[in-house]
């Protein structure tokens, strides 16, 4: 394997822990792990968070963050082993031979300077280019990229462009000084489903067509599955499995893949809707507070009692300002939501103490939806105890029922929010909503902040709680495959309206208004090609039109 | 108990030094408060640890005496402008809109007038007893707890934890004390050792501009004014309650920054 361009081996990082209540530990992220990569090749780096992979993407640049160190191995780029060329050796590299592209580039960006001089720096700085080449190299990669005006992109500010758009100049960065190896961490997953499209073909073009060797990390399989030619699986900082995509995705061996690969199996089946809505809302139209133009146009949505209704949109839609209307946090201009069979105060102010039991909430964040100082017994048990005036054994007991219900054990209890995991987080703020036995449930992107694997195990908690409870779930969501997996009935909003509205069956089967069909056909599939097929049914209906 | 590092155990032992002797102070002080027991500044010696005061008093027991008043004095104008100022901090976060605006601005209208300026008006038209002392001092600082209390309680405010207790329908006593409170206890303790401080040097020079603690009753102020003409013929009695005030500020705040260390762990913790 003379000729990898990228050749890892043995790659060993560690990093400090700091364990609450102990002394700092030094404890090993990554262990060995190698691979190879050649010049024009894309490596797929793929796993949960904790697993690894943006650590080993790092790693290429010989950088370690916050704390991480490399503690062994060798990483040789073009020949040489740049972990062995201390300071001045890694600097010669870092943004010439290899490039990074961050997950956010809004953070990313100075937004004091204008792009173009952002663009250009690292190849002018590295004496790669002269500055007026390198600049006409930023406009061939603006054009290539597929932004707009590129002979005069370059002139605006970082806050000026989509964060679409601001992604791509990343890329047109990292490629500008023409480097022998890009990194790519999870560029896509800060954009909505629609814009990630455009993202993702403009990053694969261009890697195409310069013939650059990529690392692209992402928690995201079917993305990975668009872009690469070969996988690898991460777990824990160990390789799981290693192979070429196409067997990856069709083939995989070892059962985390397997699981990773069918994430998102979960059957249920649509339930007609009933003569008496829990909720129904109808023709709210809102604003925030001192601004001119309404966030909400008219909204009417009715929501049968235990089943599930999702709202489905991309960001800026309105779909959480919806939940905030119904749950009183922001009066609505005009409408009525009625809940229950009586007509709800528009503030909260104004609703009874039985109202707010009834109509529960599940937030994104999980780790700031419960209070840092509070323990898990605390937590759940303020709802039994307010709503319920439980005390003593009583509420033990409760709350016993309860976390088992959330299948974790009473040992929890007192336990900070701090000392659990994601998903488990997310499993008390879910008991917590059901300690006030709920009619209703408004579920605020609930699985967004999770890996497939623990999102998928709150999805099917989510549905069984719901078959035992009789609960109504108010699903708001970005993800059509959390969707399809358990809805009911279907609402997709864009820019504040609902633009289309039914049961399941309805919505997801044609014909499809233009919004509806973008937005499910961005939705990535685990499968090969996926991405060529829909560009290439973008362009015949562009040109149909 | 986690291990104490180095400079807090300093801390730690010298403020608990300075608390005891103004606790026990009249078990260790060796003569009585205003009693004359020798010549005019004397130097120290065996009879005299610190020498004696300006008029022959044993500059010990006046030491000592003097800190129980000093720390007594601040420690409750801190308690005072700690419970004034974030009460009313808190709630005017919680409140927002014109609840917040007026508190908030009578504030501004008391930070304008210089503290120390606005302390000798009140005072000069006050009689100056301790519990006066005490209530001035307080409310004045009151306003500095004030600032940073709301402004830690407007950021926790809107997280959604405090979300979620609204909507729970929780009271505002419960949302402050139980919800607010605990995260915002961090800034405020460190905050609160600095006030601590500030109440040493602010009593202090209140005594030494002679509207402080009226003498005969000792404290390190008044003790330095007393004793500041030494300084010419080279008597340092004036430099002890200075040493002592310098001490107790450096020892009050290496305990601060611990407990500040301790109770803002990287994951957000608990203290």
């Amino acid at each position: 394997m003379g000729d990898a361009m990228l050749d890892v081996r043995d790659l060993k990082i560690g990093a400090t822990a700091y364990p609450p209540g102990e002394p700092p530990q030094e404890i090993e992220i990554v262990h060995g792990v190698s691979f190879q990569l050649e010049k024009g090749k894309v490596l797929g780096l793929i796993g949960e968070s904790g697993a690894g992979k943006s650590t080993i993407g790092l790693a290429a640049l010989g950088y370690g963050r916050g704390g991480v160190e490399i503690t062994g191995g060798e990483v040789w780029i073009n020949g040489r082993d740049i972990l062995k060329g201390g300071m001045r050796g890694l600097r010669k590299l870092r943004g010439a031979e290899v490039t990074y592209v961050a997950q956010s580039a809004a953070a990313a960006f100075n937004p004091a300077k204008k792009l173009m001089e952002q663009v250009t720096e690292a190849a002018i700085h590295h004496n790669r280019f002269p500055k007026s080449e390198a600049e006409a190299r930023a406009v061939t990669l603006f054009a290539k990229l597929g932004l707009p005006d590129p002979e005069t992109f370059g002139n605006r500010y970082p806050h000026q462009v989509s964060g679409g758009q601001l992604q791509r100049a990343m890329t047109a960065l990292a490629l500008c000084p023409e480097p022998d190896l890009v990194v790519f961490d999870e560029p896509t997953t800060a954009l909505d489903v629609t814009t990630q499209i455009d993202v993702l073909a403009a990053i694969k073009e261009a890697i195409r067509d310069t013939g650059v060797a990529a690392l692209y990390i992402t928690h995201d399989l079917a993305v990975v599955a668009q872009v690469s030619d070969d996988i690898m699986v991460l777990r824990n900082g160990d390789k799981v499995e290693y192979g070429s995509t196409d067997q990856i995705i069709n083939a995989p061996q070892e059962d985390y893949t397997r699981a990773l690969v069918s994430v998102r199996s979960i059957e249920h089946e649509e339930q007609p809707p009933t003569p008496d809505p829990v909720l129904r809302v109808s023709g709210i139209t809102a604003r925030y507070k001192g601004t001119p133009f309404d966030v909400l146009h008219d909204v009417s949505v009715d929501l049968h009692p235990g089943q599930t209704l999702a709202v489905v949109g991309e960001s800026g839609s309105g779909k959480s300002t919806l939940a905030r209307v119904i749950t009183g946090l922001l009066p609505p201009r005009s409408g009525e939501i009625e809940f229950a069979g009586r007509t709800l105060s528009p503030a909260l102010e104004g609703r009874s103490r039985e109202d707010l039991r009834e109509l529960q909430m599940i937030y994104q964040m999980a780790d700031v939806a419960m209070n840092p100082r509070q323990t898990v017994g605390t937590i759940i048990g303020r709802p039994l105890e307010f709503y319920f005036g439980l005390k003593g054994k009583e509420k033990r007991r409760r709350l016993k029922e309860l976390l088992d219900e959330i299948e974790m054990g009473d040992g929890f209890i007192d336990r900070y929010p701090a000392e659990l995991s994601g998903g488990q987080k997310q499993r008390v703020c879910i008991a917590r909503a059901l300690a006030a036995k709920p009619k209703m449930i408004i579920c605020d992107e609930v699985t967004s902040a999770l890996d497939p694997l623990v999102a998928d195990g709150i999805l099917k908690l989510l549905l069984n709680l719901q078959k035992i409870e009789n609960v109504a779930f108010l699903f708001i969501t970005h993800d059509i495959a959390t969707v399809r997996a358990i809805a009911d009935s279907i609402a997709v909003m864009y820019r504040g309206k609902v633009v289309r509205y039914g049961s399941k069956s309805q919505v997801l089967s044609p014909p499809f208004d233009d919004y509806t069909d973008l937005l499910l056909s961005s939705v990535p599939e685990m499968k090969l090609g996926w991405l060529e097929e829909v560009i290439a049914h973008r362009k015949m209906e562009s040109a149909g039109n | 108990m986690m291990r104490i590092p180095f400079a807090a155990a300093v801390g730690l032992f010298f403020t608990a030094l300075y608390f005891l002797a103004a606790i026990f102070a009249p078990l260790l002080a060796p003569y009585g408060m205003a009693e004359v027991v020798g010549d005019v500044w004397e130097p120290s010696s065996a009879t005299h640890l610190l020498g004696t005061d300006n008029i022959g008093r044993d500059l010990l027991t006046r030491m000592i005496y003097g800190g129980r008043t000093t720390i007594f004095i601040a420690t409750a104008a801190t308690v005072l402008s700690f419970t004034t100022g974030s009460v009313l901090g808190f709630l005017a976060a919680v409140l927002g809109g014109w609840a917040d605006q007026l508190l908030s601005r009578a504030v501004d209208l008391l930070m304008s007038i210089p503290s120390l300026i606005f302390a000798l008006v009140v005072l000069s038209v006050m009689p100056v007893t301790v519990p006066v002392l005490i209530l001035v001092m307080g409310l004045l600082d009151s306003t500095r707890v004030f600032r940073l209390a709301r402004a830690v309680a407007v950021d926790i405010n809107v997280m959604d934890y405090v979300e979620a207790a609204k909507l729970r329908g929780e009271g505002r006593v419960w949302i402050i004390f139980r919800e607010i409170l605990p995260n915002a206890l961090s800034p405020l303790v460190a905050e609160m050792g600095l006030r601590f401080i500030f109440m040493v040097l602010f009593v202090s020079t209140l005594s030494f501009l002679g509207l402080g603690v009226q003498p005969p009753e000792a404290d390190w102020g008044g003790i330095v004014k007393e004793n500041k003409d030494g300084i010419v013929y080279g008597i340092p009695a004036a430099l002890i309650p200075a040493f002592a005030i310098a001490t107790l500020a450096i020892s009050v705040n290496l305990v601060a920054d611990w407990v500040l260390n301790r109770t803002t762990s990287l994951k957000g913790g608990r203290g």
